[in-house]
């Protein structure tokens, strides 16, 4: 029981963290990262709701 | 709609696979209740054997009567070129939601008229405070917001996908059956089926059947998602995804219990001691997370911007909301633990996180917020949106009151005490209640070809009589929650406790009166909207052209 305690928790001190800080570096570069392309896609998702049909 | 056709000439009417389905399923689930029902431990056990029978066997009906009077064809999934939505359940959905809604508020009422006048309790176990406590949070949470979701979350994955919902029976089944285990709880609590864990009374039962509901909203959600015709998913439905994902896994996380017997209502949790303590909150400070949280701020996504008629405020900074939000709530659940068995380690992870929430939190409010800028008119001049301004504010407020509070500091001083509780309803009532009033003030017209409510004097009465509801209740119980705490660690000279138990709840009966005043006007105002739907929606009024003011599509 308390191997896989140890386990699980060296675990996730470890790569589990840097795992999750890096997914996350990730989305924040992928949403701010300047490209023409991808502001025009954000403005078009934006305008979704506002589309009548 | 439908036209007379030659017999001869019309197509052969055959049964679809998911109708075939759902009649041998409801058929056989039918006879094991029955067979349950006679076989139960417990009178109340059998009562809800029977209402399992009743239901299957009424589907069995409904479905049969369906497939007698439905066209031969395929239901068409675009009519001229538009999407042929499936509008009829979040039509369902949202009724249900306005009539949990009055009986979760006025279950409150009598529940706050207890604790002030216990003669209110009537000595009847099955409406004591101890059984009623439960069936307000659930009938609100769950029956009142739990419907608003799944009504909202169907129009808007319909809209924002501009594509017809995905199954035949299969929303439908989701509908009604999230609301028959609605009934299924409500009725357990009452005759004192519980398995006492917070916000996850029902017994197992109930557990596996909202598992068979909750697996078949997923789906539906996901294929109508998978079949959009716009390229982008938007924001909104991440939202939705992150609240129905995460409710699926917390569920069953909190739920894995073994029953002592098929015959049995009652059964037993895998998780031992303070490790089920964990399990436990985990589940429930997520379920603040992800459905009253993550689920609602879809509603904010969606329609604040379509009310105020502008896009959402930044579009990116809606991105890292949805992600912060969703890597850092799943941690928060220890701080409700807080000076418990809990490793003092967990219980620090618990406090940091929900500290760092509060960032991704008022990322969220004030993007929701700036999506009137350059509008703000519009508070003063429309009482829907201000009605979910306000709700954004106050989802800023107690996000703000919960991190506060979950340090172990201040939690020391408002553990136990009636402060969290009023917390909660600054959240619940500020923040959820608002933001779904907004909502269905938006839809009630939509869906019933309305260009507005009946009474737009009646929305701003119900804003106003329920926000002095709402600060009453909450002031007053800060006001008790300092009072408690403080009198609960008052120590005398010689080191004895200075108030006894009942001191401290006479102290607070002043407060529990204005908190049941507070009540009752935020029902009230509850009861306000419900005429106001009424009126709007057997309103004699030819169906309005839809919204022009906007550029034309394409």
């Amino acid at each position: 029981m308390s191997d896989t305690y140890n386990a699980l928790a060296g675990f996730a001190q470890t790569f589990g963290l840097i795992l999750f800080v890096a997914a996350f570096a990730a989305v924040v570069a992928y949403v701010f990262w300047p490209s023409k392309k991808r502001k025009k896609d954000f403005d078009d998702a934006a305008q979704i709701p506002l589309k009548e049909d | 709609m439908s036209t007379i056709q030659d017999p001869i000439q019309a197509p052969a009417k055959s049964m679809r696979f998911g109708e075939m389905a759902a009649l041998v399923g409801f058929s056989a689930f039918a006879f094991l209740s029955i067979i349950i029902a006679a076989k139960a431990y417990t009178p109340e056990y059998a009562f809800h054997a029977y209402l399992f029978a009743a239901a299957s066997i009424a589907s069995v009906f409904a479905i049969g009567n369906r497939y007698m009077n439905r066209p031969a064809g395929a239901v068409p999934q675009f009519i001229d070129g538009k999407p042929n939505y499936n509008f009829d359940v979040v039509k369902v959905g949202t009724i249900f939601a306005v009539v949990w809604g009055i009986a979760g508020f006025l279950v409150g009422v009598i529940a706050a008229l207890q604790l002030a006048f216990p003669m209110f309790n009537f000595d009847l176990p099955w409406i004591s405070f101890g059984r009623l406590r439960p069936l307000h949070t659930s009938a609100v949470i769950f029956a009142f917001g739990g419907n608003v979701l799944i009504a909202t979350s169907f129009y808007v994955v319909q809209r924002t996908s501009r594509a017809r919902l995905a199954g035949d029976i299969a929303p439908w089944f989701v509908i009604l059956g999230y609301n028959f285990f609605i009934v299924i709880a409500g009725t357990g609590y009452l005759l004192g089926i519980t398995q006492s864990k917070e916000y996850a009374e029902p017994e197992w039962y109930s557990d596996l059947f909202l598992t068979v509901v909750w697996v078949t909203y997923f789906l539906v959600f996901l294929v109508t998602v998978l079949k959009r015709t716009e390229p982008h998913i938007y924001v909104a439905n991440w939202f939705y995804f992150a609240f129905i994902i995460t409710i699926a896994v917390l569920h069953l996380g909190n739920n894995a219990t073994i029953p002592i017997s098929l015959f049995s209502p009652k059964s037993y949790i895998v998780w031992s001691g303070v490790q089920d303590a964990m399990f436990q909150w985990w589940y429930g400070h997520n379920a603040v997370g992800f459905f009253l949280t993550a689920g609602f701020l879809a509603l904010m996504y969606y329609f604040i911007p379509k009310r105020a008629d502008r896009p959402v405020y930044s579009y990116r900074l809606s991105i890292v909301h949805f992600w912060a939000l969703i890597f850092i709530y799943i941690w928060a659940g220890p701080h409700h633990l807080h000076y418990t068995a809990l490793p003092d380690w967990a219980q620090t992870l618990g406090m940091t996180f929900s500290v760092i929430l509060w960032m991704p939190s008022w990322g969220g409010m004030i993007n929701g917020l700036m999506t009137l800028s350059g509008a703000w008119d519009k508070l003063r001049t429309d009482p829907v949106i201000r009605m979910m301004v306000v709700a954004v504010a106050f989802y800023g407020m107690s996000t703000f009151e919960g991190p506060m509070m979950s340090v172990k500091a201040v939690n020391s001083l408002s553990h136990y005490t009636e402060w969290t509780i009023g917390h909660v309803h600054s959240g619940a009532l500020g923040w959820v209640a608002y933001i779904s009033f907004g909502a269905i003030y938006c839809l009630v017209p939509w869906l019933w070809h309305k260009r507005e409510m009946y009474s737009m004097k009646a929305v701003s009465w119900h804003f106003w009589v329920s926000t002095l509801g709402i600060v009453l209740y909450i002031s007053s119980m800060w006001v008790a929650g300092i009072l408690q705490g403080l009198m609960w660690r008052a120590y005398t000279k010689l080191g004895f406790l200075e108030y006894s138990f009942i001191e401290t709840v006479e102290a607070m009966h002043p407060l529990y009166v204005i908190r049941a005043a507070g009540g009752i006007l935020f029902l009230a105002g509850a009861l306000i909207m419900a005429w106001n739907v009424w009126k709007t929606i057997t309103m004699p009024e030819a169906a309005a052209e839809p919204k022009l003011a906007l550029a034309p599509a394409e």
